[in-house]
């Protein structure tokens, strides 16, 4: 648990980034402040084009922001020379969507890679990338190349790669972007087995709100260069307060909500005290009313049973206000659907 | 037949000697001057690792102003320095000269684009493990962009082997020379075509040798 007088691991600090061409002038980056702190896995979500992926390679400064700063473990990136700069990454390693490794490497000598730049002899690096891969479930294949291996091996031998300088954060550019849902979930049970392990603050890039409900503790929603949101990832799921954030939280399905036809249809969000407990039943039982689930997706989030529902409540408005009132005070945080809606063909126009 | 070979076979293989003398030799100077200049334009580059303008710009303007020139001119108009660098205009040795200053930024451009192809998220990978410039073009680049490499320099060594040939006009050894002097000017039409022969054979040589290797030490997917 953090407390109040914590130093945040990495301060990002009036961060700003423009892109300028000849006639173009793109703001990627507005003024963005976030602190991550110690042991985090933290989130930064956005629909493409939010400028996330530019705010992760200004977290070791590949990309050179306009204005603003880093500061990583208290000390500024800014004002780094290239060489402190360069020590500094191996404190900070990174993986990608596309994998990124050395397709003319085999597996070991990737992994060793890092280490031998890193001024590590030979026969040390080799026996610490082998630890590696065995971590990972990858022992058997350190003499295979890249191309012989599914992107999910891949991934893991670019974790490994990513481990062997022993970082304190590791950043994670869309990593199972490119993967299959299995997959997904097995390469974010392998990272959070490592925040666990190593104690290695994760930042996780994402445009999948189930990748920060599967496995972040802390979130910020990027919308157009700016922090629209950050936050507990439990907080901001149950109550996203922005229209980006409503858009991300709905984002796994919403196309479908939005292409289920009829009216009267909410959107309820269980939170940890009413999870276990029948609310739906009771209330059937208890208004003597049928309704109806048109989508239902419960999961576990940091050990607490968390979900959401759509449901199409009855006709009669008067039931609806006595429904609705009743699962609010259920401790459930329920939103008109219908008004999302219109909210997103006003917002997608 | 066997006349033949007796009367012209010293000669030829004599030549041939003198060829791939001319073409090894040029060749592998002109890499040593290609390659730097190929990293160079690749590094410098606007996108490229440490981006500069002015060096860029020197390196692509005498890249592109050698290439420019035909070779046959080139060797008439370089005639000078080869001079003061052999010590005189005729013969083998005479040639490289003209070959390397042909050859070096045909070799820079042909590196260039190998590095270029070298995915930039595997560069991008490097950086973010603190990697220097120097590593990443050294142990990153070159050792991505081989299989390319060997292509280009198989492709490098068939074009040094033609403009060879055709130093061969103004008396600069190798089989080029004896297909002029005894094709060409005495009318016989066997040694051109055992020349033509020996040259092809070469080229193919080359070009076998060359892809086997680039193959064998290509451990991108298999096709």
């Amino acid at each position: 648990m953090s407390t109040e007088k914590e130093q945040p691991i990495i301060h990002i600090d009036h961060l700003s980034k423009v892109f300028e061409t000849a006639e173009h002038k793109v703001e990627a980056l507005k003024d963005v402040t976030l602190d991550i702190m110690r042991g985090d896995i933290f989130g930064i979500i956005g629909m493409s084009g939010a400028g996330k992926s530019t705010l992760v390679r200004c977290l070791n400064f590949l990309e050179y922001p306009t204005e603003g700063d880093v500061i990583v473990e208290g000390r500024s990136l800014r004002d780094m020379a290239q060489k402190e700069l360069r020590k500094q990454r191996t404190r900070m390693s990174m993986i990608f969507q596309s994998f990124n490794l050395q397709q003319q490497r085999n597996v070991l000598d990737n992994v060793c890679f890092p280490l031998l730049i890193n001024k590590v002899p030979k026969k040390e690096a080799v026996k610490k990338a082998m630890s590696l891969l065995e971590e990972v479930g990858l022992s058997e294949k350190a003499r295979n190349y890249p191309s012989q291996l599914s992107g999910g091996q891949q991934q893991r031998v670019a974790i490994a790669r990513a481990l062997a300088n022993d970082p304190a954060i590791l950043l994670c550019d869309e990593a199972t972007s490119a993967l299959d849902p299995n997959t997904t979930r097995e390469i974010l049970a392998l990272l959070k087995k490592i925040n666990e392990n190593h104690g290695i603050t994760i930042v996780i890039i994402t445009h999948a709100m189930s990748v920060v409900t599967e496995i972040c503790n802390k979130v910020a929603i990027i919308d157009s260069g700016s922090v629209a949101e950050t936050g507990d990832v439990m907080e901001v799921f149950n109550n996203p307060r922005t229209e980006a954030a409503v858009r991300l939280v709905m984002s796994s399905g919403w196309r479908e909500i939005s292409s289920i036809r009829g009216d009267h249809l909410v959107r309820i969000v269980f939170s940890e005290n009413s999870s276990r407990e029948p609310v739906i039943a009771n209330m059937i039982l208890k208004f003597n009313q049928p309704v109806n689930i048109m989508r239902a997706d419960t999961r576990d989030i940091g050990g607490i049973a968390k979900g959401q529902m759509v449901l199409q409540l009855p006709d009669d408005a008067d039931m609806r206000k006595q429904m609705t009132d009743y699962l609010i005070e259920k401790g459930l945080a329920v939103n008109e659907v219908a008004s999302m809606m219109e909210f997103e063909e006003k917002y997608d126009g | 037949m066997a006349e033949f070979f007796e009367e012209y076979g010293k000669l030829l293989a004599e030549n041939t000697g003198i060829t791939l003398y001319m073409v090894l030799v040029s060749t592998l100077i002109a890499y040593v001057i290609g390659i730097p200049m190929g990293i160079g334009l690749v590094v410098t580059a606007k996108d490229g690792l440490r981006p500069n303008r002015i060096i860029y710009g020197i390196l692509d303007v005498i890249v592109n102003i050698v290439r420019s020139i035909p070779f046959l001119i080139l060797l008439i108009l370089i005639m000078p320095l080869t001079k003061m660098i052999v010590g005189k205009t005729y013969g083998a040795s005479a040639t490289v000269v003209p070959l390397v200053m042909a050859a070096a930024p045909f070799i820079a451009r042909m590196v260039e684009s190998s590095l270029l192809e070298v995915d930039h998220g595997v560069i991008e990978a490097a950086q973010s493990m603190g990697a220097s410039n120097w590593t990443i073009v050294f142990k990153v680049m070159i050792n991505e962009a081989r299989t390319s490499l060997i292509t280009g320099a198989t492709i490098a060594l068939a074009t040094i082997l033609g403009y060879s040939a055709m130093a061969g006009t103004v008396g600069g050894g190798g089989l080029g020379d004896v297909a002029i002097q005894y094709g060409y000017y005495r009318y016989q039409t066997g040694v051109m075509v055992a020349t033509v022969v020996l040259l092809v054979g070469l080229v193919q040589l080359m070009q076998a040798a060359g892809m086997k290797l680039g193959k064998a030490m290509d451990h991108r997917l298999s096709r």
